[in-house]
This record gives structure tokens, C-alpha cells and sequence, in this order.
């Protein structure tokens, strides 16, 4: 399972991957902002893209869209601070399967990647 | 500044260093400020546009922002490094969307955040927009949150270009 980790920040960029890698998953790359991700996703071909919204040079929401142009099927979990659900529509019409608020515990983001993958696993089936 | 402007903050800075570390944050009396020297030595700045416009500064001594980036990252920085920096940004980050999304309002946009570290460091608030300092208790330490805010004036059309 590769999976992508798009946050301009390290700091949570480290802390996403040391729940990754408590749920098993080891094979990660990161990337600073949306453009640094549309740059890596053809080589490294991820199962699973963790998306900030607010990054400099390409946002979060511009990734998505951007990357559903192309891919239809590879889930797209948004973690982000922003939270009102104006923004949670958006970002769903946009193409993210799942949400996740920031702050989140660990167990939070476990259940919902544990969940999107799940169900994306059996749309795909 | 509308007091219910003042309970958000509050709220997310509670919620965000109890979630991600859990860091009791005890709440002190509210208070205008009345100059542009940081309270402390280490701020983490975020700009709001849109409805409603200004800055919201997380403002902590340098001890207490390596304490509580050391129980964030899990592991301690050098405070002139970028990784210290990163830290307190995202903890900015986090309380003003969080905060953000108890406006009530549908047109607030925060700002990638800002870190300016070093003693006797100025910030400039916008004139007109009162700041109101958040003195906030930790284990770590005092922090401050600095809430300058306000409505954002209605647009007025100065477009006075003669018809061609």
C-alpha cells in the first residue's frame, strides 16, 4: 500500500506518517503543496493521497480537482483545519471520499483511513 | 470586538493542544492591547481576509514554545530551526480554523501562517482593528493568543471612469 502525504507541513507530515506506520504502512512519500504532489503521483502511483487544503503554491482543493481529471479511483482523504461544512461539501463535490478535521487524535485518522480504504476497496471490487 | 468573537478562540485553543497533546489550557481575563510589541518572544501569526479581516497571533517565551513543540512533534528541535518554525505554525494554523469554522460566517479565509522568533519583535495590527490578548495557563508555560479583528467594510465603488 503506497500512500501520499500532501501538508506543508513537516511537523504534521511526521505525525500523519507515525500513524501510517502503526497502522502497517511504511511505503510513504510526502509532498509540500498540491503542485510537489501532481509532480510525484505518476512515478510513485499512490493507493492513498492524505491532502491538506491550505498549502502555498497549489492549494489542497486545486490538487483534487486537478488530480480527478485523471484519476477517478484512487481515494483522497482531505485533512485539514478547515471545518465548516460549506467546506466539507466542496471538497467532496470535488472528489475527496473522506474527511478529517484537524486537531484529530490518532485513533481518528486510523478509523477513517481504515474506513475510506474499506470502502473504496469495495466500490472497486 | 464582539465578545462572541472572543469564545472561538477560546475554544480551539483548548481543543487543539488537548487533542494533539493533551495539554490542559487554563483561561485567563481577557484584555485589550494597547502596543505593537509582541508579548513574547516566539509569535506564530495567521491573517484573516474576506467577511471579516485582521490577524490572530500566538504569542509564547521561548521556553514554553520549545516545551510545547517538544509535546506536538514528539521529538525536540533546535528553536532556529525550520522544523521549530513548522511547529508553531501548524499550531496556529489549527486554532485559527478551528476557531474559523465557529464564525458562523461563509466568506473568512485564514492565511498560510507566518513565524517570527526573536526578543522585542513588533507586529502590526491594522489601525481601527482592536487586538484582544487571551492570556492562557499551561504546564508548559504562559501563552498568549492575540485576536485583532474585524468586519470587513462594504466595498464603495470609486470607479468614476467616464463611458467611452
Amino acid at each position: 500500500m503506497k500512500i501520499l502525504l500532501i501538508d506543508d507541513s513537516k511537523t504534521m507530515r511526521n505525525i500523519q506518517k507515525s500513524v501510517l506506520k502503526q497502522l502497517g504502512y511504511t511505503e510513504i512519500e510526502e509532498a509540500c503543496d498540491g503542485q510537489d504532489a501532481l509532480s510525484k503521483v505518476g512515478a510513485f502511483n499512490p493507493d492513498l493521497c492524505l491532502v491538506d487544503w491550505n498549502m502555498p503554491v497549489m492549494d489542497g482543493l486545486t490538487f483534487v480537482t486537478t488530480f480527478r481529471k485523471t484519476d477517478k479511483t484512487t481515494p483522497l482523504i482531505m485533512v485539514t483545519t478547515e471545518a465548516e461544512k460549506s467546506r466539507v461539501i466542496e471538497a467532496i463535490k470535488a472528489g475527496v471520499n473522506n474527511y478529517v478535521v484537524k486537531p484529530f487524535t490518532p485513533d481518528l485518522l486510523s478509523e477513517r483511513i481504515t474506513e475510506t480504504l474499506a470502502k473504496c476497496s469495495s466500490v472497486g471490487s | 470586538m464582539d465578545a462572541n468573537m472572543i469564545t472561538p478562540f477560546v475554544n480551539a485553543i483548548q481543543n487543539v493542544f488537548s487533542t494533539m497533546f493533551q495539554l490542559p489550557v487554563e483561561i485567563g481575563e481577557p484584555r485589550l492591547k494597547t502596543d505593537r510589541k509582541a508579548t513574547h518572544d516566539v509569535s506564530g501569526i495567521i491573517g484573516v481576509s474576506g467577511e471579516m479581516v485582521g490577524s490572530i497571533v500566538l504569542s509564547m517565551p521561548l521556553e514554553a514554545a520549545n516545551s510545547v513543540v517538544t509535546l506536538f512533534a514528539g521529538t525536540e528541535f533546535d528553536t532556529d530551526s525550520a522544523d521549530f518554525a513548522d511547529a508553531v505554525g501548524e499550531l496556529i494554523n489549527m486554532i485559527s480554523g478551528n476557531a474559523k469554522a465557529e464564525f458562523q460566517r461563509k466568506a473568512v479565509s485564514i492565511s498560510c501562517p507566518s513565524v517570527v522568533i526573536g526578543a522585542d519583535h513588533t507586529i502590526a495590527v491594522q489601525s481601527g482593528t482592536p487586538c484582544v490578548l487571551i492570556p492562557c495557563t499551561t504546564d508548559c508555560g504562559e501563552v498568549v493568543l492575540e485576536v485583532a479583528l474585524r468586519e470587513a467594510e462594504a466595498e464603495v465603488s470609486t470607479n468614476t471612469s467616464a463611458a467611452a
